[in-house]
């Protein structure tokens, strides 16, 4: 029970990790003023950036810069359209989306002739996990043992830098001058200008920040947690991430709880598929998956707490004409 | 720079041109870039939505669909709403159809079931948007991120239904039974064969639809509620200065918006499918975004960019047949294009047009 117990918790860092990563990269990109939808399409893009370099080169390293550059490019796109020609964030963000499951299709079906596949990786083009030391050894030790072995250590590195990135981020947008300035812009362009900082630079800082982590959201699922890019292999977890962001009421530590918890309800709808419970039955597959929508929906609702989001999100600043 | 500033037919002609043939032009660097041969690829895209009588069916019926969702977009930004749940609410409307049609069609003739098909399609669909409309108007959560997440758990809500209620006994497949004659609505091309229309299921929905455009058109611009719902639009404060109430007209528009883009349903399923299954859906209620934009929210201006990308659908399909260098997914890549450089990027050549049609006086600012 225990075990079982771990192994779903251990299924859970794996299944969360995209999720953080693509939430925080929402986070940069929200907290200064610019909406994202466009989540879900610059972590498509960027993994098959990285599916598609890795494979290449034989270097998940090389793999993982590409899937990045995939995404910044997807994200100054974004900044161009919405900051640069103030066009409607929404819309940009449903046009990338497009173009990312397009392109991504069409190029993968051109280059590789695999039904818009990329191929395996070979060796070295995938990040391995990485067990820590003793770990095989303490593995007996009750409780603690199967924490330290199966939960903790045996993941790939990206799992560990997106764990790690939940602190950076914290610290960037609340002890940092450029995280001050970046959350100042979301709420009060008109302020930030006035003070003779450039709002236009600080939401391209945003938006670029925001591809860094879809890059590595995206890398994660391509040359990490697969062995390659599959069609639409996002698969929605952009709008988890978008949605996971509301939730957590754009905050840091709070979107890493609520990525665990979303990726709990995935890992738990996986094991508990055709699985009877006593005295409820079988709950549906569907039910879990959409639980984390419904969630968020009883959130907007207000009935838990309430998510306000940053006060200029999704309205282009228009400088005053001297 | 406001629109005031430039005549109508540069405002509604040339821009929305201009900003369709940049799409278009990076369209055919991507077909470059796959090493295809561009105007070959537009020849093959207008041939095979235009050249012959089932082609040009095909596009009808495509483009039927993208006038519900079209004009279910539409009507929600007259209101200021941007209503992106279209997918949703098309696929929760296969219930109402599929519903109408299963009760009725072994009973009644088709033109008996429609009304209900119409009646429950809207209905459902409108349902399906009532509680984002009612969170944005009395919560103020957004309306764009509410309807996402419901077109996510309509997604799931669908499959459930379709894998544990309403598929037919006996059957592995996620789907209902196959509807009787009550519950198909003829092909036009049983109505006028000398169209030569062939196996294409273009059928009288398309008729629907072009009354729900007209019905649209005298909402918005004829009755009192239209009149309400774009002063809403233009500016909220003011409106509600006026007495005009925010609640009532934010749900009544998404109300409206949702029993549109519900409507799609009656084309796919009572029209071609007949019978609800997974994915019908498949993109068409995002695509309405793109017909909107395109169509500068205006009836008229739907129907002609729903006919647009009908042909995108039929002579894409066309294309990848031809050349199958050039897949399904350029269609997804040209819609992307299209969203991006007439919907985000509208104003990107609005600013050098403007300066091109005002006189030139040095009072005027030049920049945007």
């Amino acid at each position: 029970m225990f075990e079982d117990f771990i192994l779903i918790l251990d299924s859970t860092v794996r299944l969360s990790t995209p999720l953080l990563l693509a939430c925080l990269a929402g986070l940069y990109s929200e907290r200064s003023g610019v909406v994202d939808i466009g989540l879900e399409g610059k972590m498509l893009g960027a993994a098959f950036g990285a599916g598609t370099v890795a494979y290449l080169t034989g270097n998940a390293w090389i793999g993982l810069l590409a899937g990045i550059g995939v995404s910044v490019a997807l994200g100054l796109l974004h900044g161009f359209a919405s900051i640069s020609n103030r066009g409607n964030q929404i819309v940009s963000g449903v046009a990338i989306n497009f173009l990312a499951a397009g392109l991504t299709a069409l190029l993968g079906q051109t280059w590789f002739r695999q039904g818009g596949r990329t191929p395996s990786l070979p060796e070295g083009g995938r990040f391995r996990d990485v067990a820590w030391p003793l770990a095989e050894q303490v593995r007996e030790i009750p409780i603690i043992g199967p924490i330290y072995a199966e939960l903790l250590s045996g993941h790939n590195i990206l799992v560990y830098a997106a764990f790690l990135a939940v602190p950076l981020t914290w610290w960037v947008l609340f002890r940092t001058r450029f995280g001050l300035r970046l959350r100042a812009v979301g709420e009060s362009p008109a302020a930030v200008d006035t003070a003779g900082i450039s709002v236009t630079w600080l939401r391209y800082r945003a938006v670029i920040a925001c591809g860094i982590f879809c890059g590595f959201a995206g890398a994660y699922l391509s040359i990490a947690q697969g062995s390659g890019f599959g069609v639409n292999m996002t698969a929605g977890k952009g709008f988890i991430a978008l949605a996971a962001l509301i939730f957590a009421k754009w905050k840091p530590a709070s979107a890493m709880f609520t990525c665990l918890l979303f990726g709990f309800l995935d890992a738990t709808a996986i094991r508990m598929q055709g699985q009877e419970i006593p005295g409820i039955g079988e709950i549906p597959v569907q039910f879990f998956q959409a639980l984390p929508y419904i969630l968020t929906v009883v959130l907007l609702a207000g009935f838990i707490g309430k998510a306000i989001p940053p006060k200029a999100a999704g309205i282009p600043y228009l400088k005053e004409r001297s | 720079m406001t629109a005031g500033q430039l005549p109508r037919w540069v405002d509604f002609g040339l821009i929305p041109f201009l900003n369709l043939a940049a799409a278009f032009l990076v369209s055919g660097l991507v077909v470059i870039l796959i090493g295809e041969n561009p105007l070959k690829a537009v020849q093959i895209l207008v041939w095979g939505s235009l050249g012959y009588g089932e082609g040009i069916g095909f596009t009808l019926f495509y483009a039927t669909n993208f006038i519900f969702t079209g004009l279910a977009v539409a009507v929600a930004f007259h209101a200021g709403l941007f209503n992106i749940g279209g997918e949703g609410q098309a696929y929760i409307g296969g219930l109402g159809v599929a519903f109408a049609c299963l009760a009725l069609d072994q009973y009644v003739p088709w033109y008996i079931t429609l009304p209900f098909a119409i009646i429950g399609s809207a209905a459902t669909g409108a349902a399906w948007a009532l509680i984002p409309a009612w969170l944005q108007a009395k919560r103020g959560s957004h309306v764009v991120i509410t309807t996402i997440m419901f077109n996510f758990i309509a997604s799931s809500l669908m499959v459930y239904l379709l894998n544990n209620l309403l598929k037919k006994p006996g059957s592995m497949q996620p789907e209902t039974r196959t509807f009787e004659d009550g519950g198909r609505l003829p092909f036009l091309n049983d109505l006028f064969p000398s169209f030569g229309f062939g196996y294409a299921p273009v059928n009288l929905s398309l008729f629907v639809a072009l009354a729900a455009c007209l019905l649209v058109w005298l909402l918005i611009w004829r009755t009192k509620l239209g009149y309400e719902i774009r002063s809403f639009g233009a500016n909220a404060t003011a409106a509600i200065y006026a007495g005009i109430s925010p609640v009532r007209t934010i749900v009544i528009t998404m109300l409206i918006s949702g029993g549109l883009a519900g409507m799609m349903a009656i084309n796919e399923i009572m029209g071609s499918q007949h019978r609800l299954l997974i994915d019908f859906v498949t993109g068409y209620g995002f695509v309405g975004i793109a017909v909107a934009l395109m169509g500068r929210a205006h009836p008229v201006g739907i129907i002609l960019a729903a006919i647009l990308f009908g042909m995108l659908y039929q002579g894409g399909a066309e294309l990848s047949f031809e050349m199958p260098n050039i897949t399904r997914d350029m269609i997804i890549v040209i819609q992307g294009l299209v969203i991006l450089f007439a919907g985000a990027l509208e104003h990107m050549f609005r600013p050098t047009i403007v300066r091109l049609f005002t006189p030139s006086r040095p009072l005027v600012a030049k920049e945007a």
